[in-house]
């Protein structure tokens, strides 16, 4: 079952005296329930304009986006958008509304109007989801940025959303922080089944999707599997992005005249296919 | 140097001050300021000194975090009880130059004074110590709450001050940033007169701003996404109740207030 379908999405800055800038060139995408989509794109791409688009931030001026069935455009379900595709940004200090951590969690749920022992249970578990319920009572501002943007998380988990979209999380992240925050939503992709949507421009972050989506000029270029976008590594060049390292070096390899397969993603795989290699003695 | 900033001066402990309902202490707190003008004879300041002593025992924090607190408007009260001392013309003359004069009478006065501000001052900063700041934003939002009635945004004015607490640190450490990357920059920032340095503190100010409105602009959009709409329909995680030591709070605030008017009719004026 599609949760988000956007179909034919158009969208356009006007400009009083100017023409139009169009940044989303009619798109049509779908996001399976409980799946996990990378989407791709270099700055400027349109990315975070479409992420923005499903949970009604911005209205197409094209087009129509569907959530669980909702037009996002139809002002009385605005909140039931909101409350159903929850957005993590890419900033964790200004997302924060509280300076008490559980009361930043609480602020989501007190907003749609949750009874108070709702609240208190509900913040319980997402802070238990992103691993950090030791921390309700901390100030964030004494926290580490992968902490933070974990919070950021438990404070849209706590709407109890059925998509979770993140534009750019780990982008203001140290490498320790990326991995706690990309751990932390594998986790609950796998074990909630949460509909993850991960925009990002560090490939390696996509590799572990279940599918990938490139977007470039405000138009979907590729949609497949991480194996079937990262082995078409030149076309993906020609979109100002990059590969992951092992897949990278598979394809200067092949391009030296060795035998590599072309859907290597990971260092591992990458290892073994040049270990097989190398025992079978093989030169260029 | 700027990260040494405390915001608000909470003071965590777990004595029953601190587990008062932050309403309940902000009006007590209200009453105290008013209840230190009430006394007019030496004996009725020494019952307010003594209220304020039995406070600073139940609210377990050292005594001198209350004379730390007091330490900064010293000057205010050397001030005031100076200018008093001169203005007061009763009882024996002391010292006299000029058109100055000091009697027995103003000396008392001052003293009298300067006790009163103090009393006043360690009273209200008893406040600020055992309430955090969240918490005070909080009682302030529902105490204002009848004044919705006249259309008073009062959801709105305690949001802003919550944001406002989450922000300053925030703030602080960007504001160290600018100011080390303008002094990598070769920005002179400690020299000149005041004008000069004033004129240098603008390459500080002008990022700080551009910075401080993109962050507020983001902030309001993780906010929508947070489905936030203003004050209408909302909940709140923690309910506020009164407890049986709140009543007995009330209570002693009355017993004392009772004993100080008592005082002021019983007792000739010493002043």
């Amino acid at each position: 079952m599609e949760i988000i379908k956007a179909n034919a999405v158009k969208f356009e800055y006007a400009y009083p005296d100017e023409a139009p800038r169009v940044v989303l060139h009619g798109v049509d995408l779908g996001i399976e329930k409980g799946s996990f989509v990378a989407l791709l794109g270099h700055n400027g791409s349109g990315k975070s304009t479409l992420a923005k688009h499903f949970n009604a931030i911005l209205l197409p001026t094209g087009g129509t986006v569907l959530v669980d069935g909702m037009d996002t455009a139809d002002e009385a379900h605005l909140y039931d958008v909101r409350r159903t595709v929850g957005m993590v940004l890419q900033n964790p200090d200004n997302q924060m509304v509280s300076s008490i951590v559980e009361e930043d969690v609480a602020f989501g749920p007190e907003n749609l109007g949750v009874p108070p022992q709702e609240i208190c249970r509900r913040v319980e578990d997402a802070l238990r989801a992103v691993d950090m319920y030791a921390y309700r009572d901390s100030a964030p501002h004494k926290l580490s940025g992968g902490q933070k943007q974990r919070i950021a998380i438990a404070g849209i988990l706590a709407m109890q959303p059925e998509v979770l979209v993140l534009d750019e999380p780990t982008a203001m992240l140290d490498p320790v922080g990326r991995r706690e925050v990309l751990e932390t939503v594998h986790r609950l992709n796998r074990e909630r089944g949460m509909t993850v949507i991960l925009i990002t421009h560090y490939m390696e972050e996509a590799v572990g999707a279940d599918r990938v989506v490139v977007i470039d000029d405000g138009s979907v270029r590729m949609d497949g599997t991480p194996r079937e976008i990262f082995s078409q590594v030149e076309e993906l060049r020609a979109l100002q992005l990059d590969v992951p390292q092992p897949t990278a070096l598979a394809f200067a390899l092949r391009k030296a005249g060795y035998p590599l397969p072309r859907d290597i993603l990971t260092e591992a795989e990458c290892a073994d296919a040049i270990a097989a290699l190398l025992q079978k003695g093989v030169s260029a | 140097m700027l990260k040494d900033i405390t915001i608000g001066q909470f003071f965590p402990a777990k004595s029953v001050l601190h587990r008062m309902d932050p309403r309940m202490k902000l009006l007590l707190t209200l009453g105290f300021i008013c209840m230190v003008f009430v006394p007019k004879t030496w004996a009725g300041l020494a019952l307010i000194v003594v209220f304020l002593a039995m406070c600073v025992a139940f609210s377990g924090l050292p005594a001198r975090l209350i004379f730390k607190s007091i330490k900064p408007i010293l000057p205010l009260i050397l001030f005031t009880s100076v200018i008093n001392m001169f203005y007061t013309g009763s009882g024996t003359l002391l010292w006299s130059w000029k058109f100055l004069h000091i009697y027995t009478g103003g000396l008392s006065n001052a003293a009298f004074i300067a006790l009163r501000i103090l009393c006043l001052i360690a009273g209200s900063s008893l406040l600020t110590y055992t309430t955090p700041p969240t918490a005070l934003t909080d009682a302030l939002e529902r105490l204002l709450s009848p004044l919705k009635v006249f259309h008073f945004k009062v959801h709105e004015l305690a949001m802003m001050m919550t944001i406002a607490l989450r922000f300053i640190p925030t703030l602080v450490e960007e504001t160290d940033k600018i100011m080390s990357a303008q002094k990598a920059r070769g920005a002179d920032l400690e020299s000149g007169g005041l004008l000069r340095r004033v004129k240098a503190m603008l390459p500080i100010l002008i990022p700080l701003f551009v910075s401080a409105f993109r962050r507020a602009y983001e902030l309001a959009t993780a906010m929508e996404c947070r489905c936030y709409h203003g004050g209408d329909g909302r909940t709140r995680m923690k309910e506020l109740h009164l407890h049986c030591r709140d009543f007995l709070a009330v209570g002693v605030c009355l017993v004392y207030l009772t004993a100080l008017i008592v005082l002021n009719i019983f007792l000739p004026h010493a002043i």
